[in-house]
């Protein structure tokens, strides 16, 4: 491709989103920083005290809530492997004409606002309801057994409400896959297993990483699932962030919470990204 | 057109692109130390001058129209109050349900107030606590006339007008009451309850819901333990803590509800809760349910949603009239009819009775069930059992919200 | 789209892979995944129907359909949906713009700050809505800023910018500079060959961006939480209600939004059908 002449259209082209993003974005994330090194109330106001304390001290109080939000992340990252993996590889390699159609379905929940599917799985699995109550009067579940209100049942929420973005990317990359490289790859290894780890997966991994982010991410930071499908001990870090911003105004703590969980997320992203080679693959693109 | 929302492949594909280089860190570097010297020094005082009520309302009238910010489903879909409002007084009023919960709401209008915004509200109901007591300590309400409040003086109830968080209603007036006590489903539980004790019995297991929010649990923690909630003292919440800590990690507690637990109760994942009285009754006369709602032994909380102005009011004589039109008894009936809560006006009972007396069947009989609910018109008996809530000076109730917070959100 | 054109005719391995095997797992599999994601919205369909009389939607009371006759009943539910949607097309005009011209400008040229414009675009797409919505919530509240119906119209186009800048540098990557060439060959000038050559190609991926910050503003609820002053949105307004009970309106709506994404499926795949056929 003819390289263009530096010149100044590129710079106004990507000016307006620029200045949107460092408007926006990075100035509100500096800004957060800044704030959470502050001291004081709403009432007198909030001085710069360079509190560097307030750190070690919520990273003490809250340790468990930022474990368990990773822990729930990856629990439900995992399971939307599970699910989604081979959704994807049976719409990708065996959804034939329909392809498209599944993948319609797929995203059809998404009109229906995610609260609103949210409150309406706390609806069906109430303890005596449609499932759990089928369940028990056929005698499968004990009386006594609840969903609901449990690690599970958030997990399950988190997983629900993100797979989508598990399958989609996977599906994006295994969908341009040459199936003649697949065939071959049956000829040349013994099993179709075999054929799968040697090509097919490493082949899908860009796709699976991307899913990892999308769901990772947004689930480890949720706080919706965890307030309607949670119980006593299931408190996410992502609550603690929404109370301490809108319930209690304490807006350094707030802030410095945000911003350990910003970090611990963003290092494992990048750090996650080129244990992967993202790099690689975008050189390859690059040519 | 044939495009749906999807993520399409080609942005799915640069997810997987992420390019990065220490160069550009070291850039991002730069352009924060940027954003820094941007972002200014600190944040403001956010307090406003007190202002004396006189003064205020020297140069105001009223300008025909008004702007109420409520909460949801606090008024009849038809706006009845609100017709009849235009129809007395010519005002037009805009009517808004923005009002969703105290903190949120509070977080959102602040930031105004402290500037002397207006926050598109003449209006606004909330309820006695923590948000109420940072809003008058900040100076961001309009302290009352009540020389135009002639029906709140003739018709209010004594006891609303001389409550904790409000002496003398200088700045806001009740709209509407309730009480926090417990709601149970007989059937499930099996024995009558009659205390909060029965909240930590381990034949419950699991089975017992409690609010999220720091006060209301607050209360129940201290009266368990025979502390009255006005008076307590940072010992006492530790107290209270310590008893909530057990009652949770003997897994007693199934969740800690934020407002949503009329669902569990109803369909039976919980068995008794802490439980708001107009909720309570609302549902057992709406369904047919025969959930039980009562006052413990050792006392519970009268919390009270208020309305006020704010002091960046564009229309605040108009305001002063709906607070007005509000405590005519009649208007005051027909709210509690739909609301189900405790009207801040004893002579509504009166009116529900006599307006029962012209109506025949099941209208009757609802409205006479209305009119003689304790939940709705409580006895001198049950208020002799009523709490306020703990007074905490804005800005000092770090302490307590973290001793609870660290129960309902471990 | 290109996924719904792409594949072409079934090929010949999938064809084979299918006859092979007796029970098609795969397929058993794939639906009982879908009637999983579509569970919720049945419960919340059938609750559309529920004869209440209370506020409490919680347990089936007997079929109506008098909610639908009354489904704009609520005139604050009304207005959080116009709401929503009038923020859901702003965002998707405004970061659709702006987002597009960063793309075209990171796709199609080489400049000093592309790597920052990358790193940033890659955080703010990775980083978490509670995050976001803080740190929007922190700078308002330094620059006393009122929020409301601007804020969350800047905060949705921050958080979709980068979705559509990232959409369309893909697209700007891979098309086919030959065909500007020609263009320019045959006398085109720059402006010329980019409205009748480069856009048409990239409109595709520009719509489809636009429609995705569309989809992702619609549905947002934590970052608008945060930034929405005394602005009501649909999801807030269902959050809101839970304290008092969801009305069968909430479901009706809900279920009326659905059935429209149906019908555009369904006009989707018809017409996916005709062109492969054609």
């Amino acid at each position: 491709m003819a390289r263009e002449r530096t010149t100044a259209t590129p710079y106004l082209l990507a000016m307006p989103g620029w200045i949107w993003l460092a408007a926006f974005f990075v100035v509100p994330i500096i800004g957060m920083l800044w704030m959470s090194l502050m001291t004081g109330n709403i009432v007198t106001g909030f001085q710069p005290t360079f509190n560097f304390g307030v750190y070690p001290q919520v990273i003490a109080t809250y340790w468990e809530q930022i474990l368990r939000s990773l822990a729930y992340g990856l629990c439900a990252t995992l399971l939307c492997i599970a699910i989604g993996y081979p959704l994807a590889f049976w719409i990708a390699f065996h959804g034939g004409r329909n392809k498209a159609t599944y993948l319609l379905l797929l995203l059809l929940p998404f009109f229906v606002s995610q609260i609103l599917r949210t409150i309406s799985w706390k609806f069906l699995l109430a303890d005596n309801g449609v499932i759990l109550g089928t369940l028990k009067s056929a005698g499968l579940l004990p009386d006594g057994a609840h969903v609901l209100s449990t690690s599970t049942a958030v997990v399950f929420g988190l997983a629900y409400t993100f797979l989508p973005f598990m399958v989609l990317p996977i599906y994006a990359v295994l969908e341009r896959v040459d199936h003649r490289i697949v065939e071959a790859a049956h000829d040349l290894y013994a099993s179709r297993i075999q054929a799968f780890v040697r090509v097919v997966l490493p082949l899908s991994l860009p796709g699976l990483f991307a899913g990892v982010l999308l769901v990772f991410v947004p689930s480890s930071a949720d706080y919706v699932n965890a307030s309607v499908l949670g119980g006593t001990h299931n408190t996410m870090i992502g609550n603690i962030i929404q109370s301490q911003y809108l319930v209690n105004n304490a807006y350094p703590v707030a802030s410095a919470i945000t911003f350990v969980l910003m970090a611990i997320l963003l290092v494992g992203i990048f750090s996650y990204a080129k244990a992967l080679g993202t790099e690689q693959v975008m050189e390859v693109q690059a040519k | 057109m044939r495009n749906t929302p999807r993520p399409s492949p080609a942005l799915l594909r640069g997810l997987t692109q992420a390019r990065y280089s220490r160069r550009a860190t070291l850039k991002l570097t730069g352009l924060s130390a940027a954003a820094l010297a941007l972002a200014g020094c600190g944040v403001q005082g956010q307090q406003q001058q007190p202002q004396d009520s006189t003064d205020f309302w020297a140069d105001k009238q009223s300008n025909g129209k008004l702007r109420f910010a409520n909460w949801p489903l606090y008024m009849d879909s038809d706006r009845t109050q609100l017709t009849r409002f235009t129809e007395a007084t010519g005002v037009t009023v805009d009517y808004e349900e923005s009002v969703q919960d105290n903190p949120s709401w509070f977080g959102q209008i602040q930031p105004i107030l402290a500037n002397g915004g207006d926050i598109g509200a003449d209006l606004m109901v909330m309820t006695n606590g923590l948000e109420l007591a940072k809003l008058i300590a900040l100076g961001y309400l309009a302290p009352l006339d009540p020389a135009q409040l002639p029906n709140f003086a003739e018709y209010a109830g004594e006891i609303y007008k001389k409550t904790a968080y409000d002496p003398g209603n200088t700045f806001t007036v009740p709209y509407a009451s309730g009480m926090t006590g417990i709601a149970y489903d007989p059937e499930r539980t099996g024995r009558t309850l009659t205390s909060i004790a029965d909240l930590w019995d381990p034949a419950f297991e699991g089975r017992v819901g409690m609010m999220a929010d720091p006060q209301e649990i607050a209360n129940f923690g201290l009266l368990y333990n025979g502390i009255d909630p006005a008076d307590s003292t940072p010992d006492d919440w530790r107290t209270a803590a310590e008893s909530l800590k057990q009652q949770r990690d003997d897994k007693i507690v199934r969740a800690y509800y934020s407002q949503d637990y009329i669902q569990p109760l109803t369909n039976g994942d919980v068995w008794a809760t802490m439980a708001w009285s107009g909720d309570i009754y609302q549902q057992n006369a709406a369904e047919g349910t025969n959930l039980e709602f009562f006052i413990p032994e050792e006392g519970a909380t009268l919390w009270t949603d208020n309305m006020m102005i704010p002091s960046t009011a564009k229309n605040p004589v108009d305001a002063l009239m709906m607070m007005d039109f509000l405590y005519d008894p009649e208007v005051a009936a027909s709210l509690a009819e739909y609301i189900t809560f405790v009207p801040p006006v004893p002579d509504a009972q009166n009116v529900l009775r006599d307006k029962a007396g012209t109506l025949d069947g099941d209208e009757q009989a609802a409205l006479e069930e209305l009119a003689a609910s304790p939940l709705v018109f409580p006895t001198d008996a049950d208020y002799a059992k009523l709490h306020n809530y703990v007074s905490l000076p804005a800005g000092e109730e770090e302490e307590f919200t973290s001793i609870f917070l660290a129960i309902t959100q471990a | 789209m290109s996924t719904t054109t792409r594949s072409g005719a079934s090929r010949p391995a999938a064809r084979a892979a299918r006859g092979r095997r007796g029970v098609n797992w795969g397929k058993w599999f794939t639906w009982a995944v879908l009637g999983w994601l579509f569970l919720p919205i049945a419960g919340m369909i059938a609750f559309s129907f529920n004869d209440i009389a209370g506020r409490q939607n919680v347990t089936w009371q007997g079929f109506t359909l008098k909610w639908y006759g009354q489904a704009f009943a609520y005139s604050d539910l009304n207005d959080a949906l116009i709401n929503t949607l009038s923020i859901g097309v702003l965002t998707m005009l405004i970061a659709g713009g702006i987002g597009s011209l960063l793309g075209l400008a990171l796709g199609r040229h080489r400049f000093r700050g592309q790597g920052v414009s990358n790193l940033v675009m890659f955080a703010a797409i990775s980083a978490p809505e509670v995050v976001i919505g803080a740190a929007l919530l922190s700078l308002f509240l330094t620059l006393n800023l009122t929020t409301g119906f601007v804020t969350i119209l800047i905060a949705h186009v921050m958080f979709t910018v980068s979705f559509v800048a990232i959409t369309v540098r893909a697209r700007v990557m891979t098309l086919d500079s030959k065909l500007e060439e020609a263009a320019r060959d045959l006398g085109a000038d720059a402006w010329t060959t980019f409205r009748l050559v480069t856009f048409p190609m990239l409109l595709p991926a520009i719509m489809a961006g636009g429609l995705l910050a569309m989809a992702l503003s619609v549905d947002d609820f934590i970052i608008t939480t945060f930034v929405s002053g005394d602005t009501t949105t649909f999801p807030l307004w269902i959050w809101g209600s839970t304290r008092v009970g969801i009305p069968p309106q909430v479901n009706v709506m809900g279920t009326l939004i659905f059935a429209f994404g149906v019908l555009l499926a369904l006009v989707n795949v018809l017409l996916a059908r005709s062109s492969r056929r054609a």
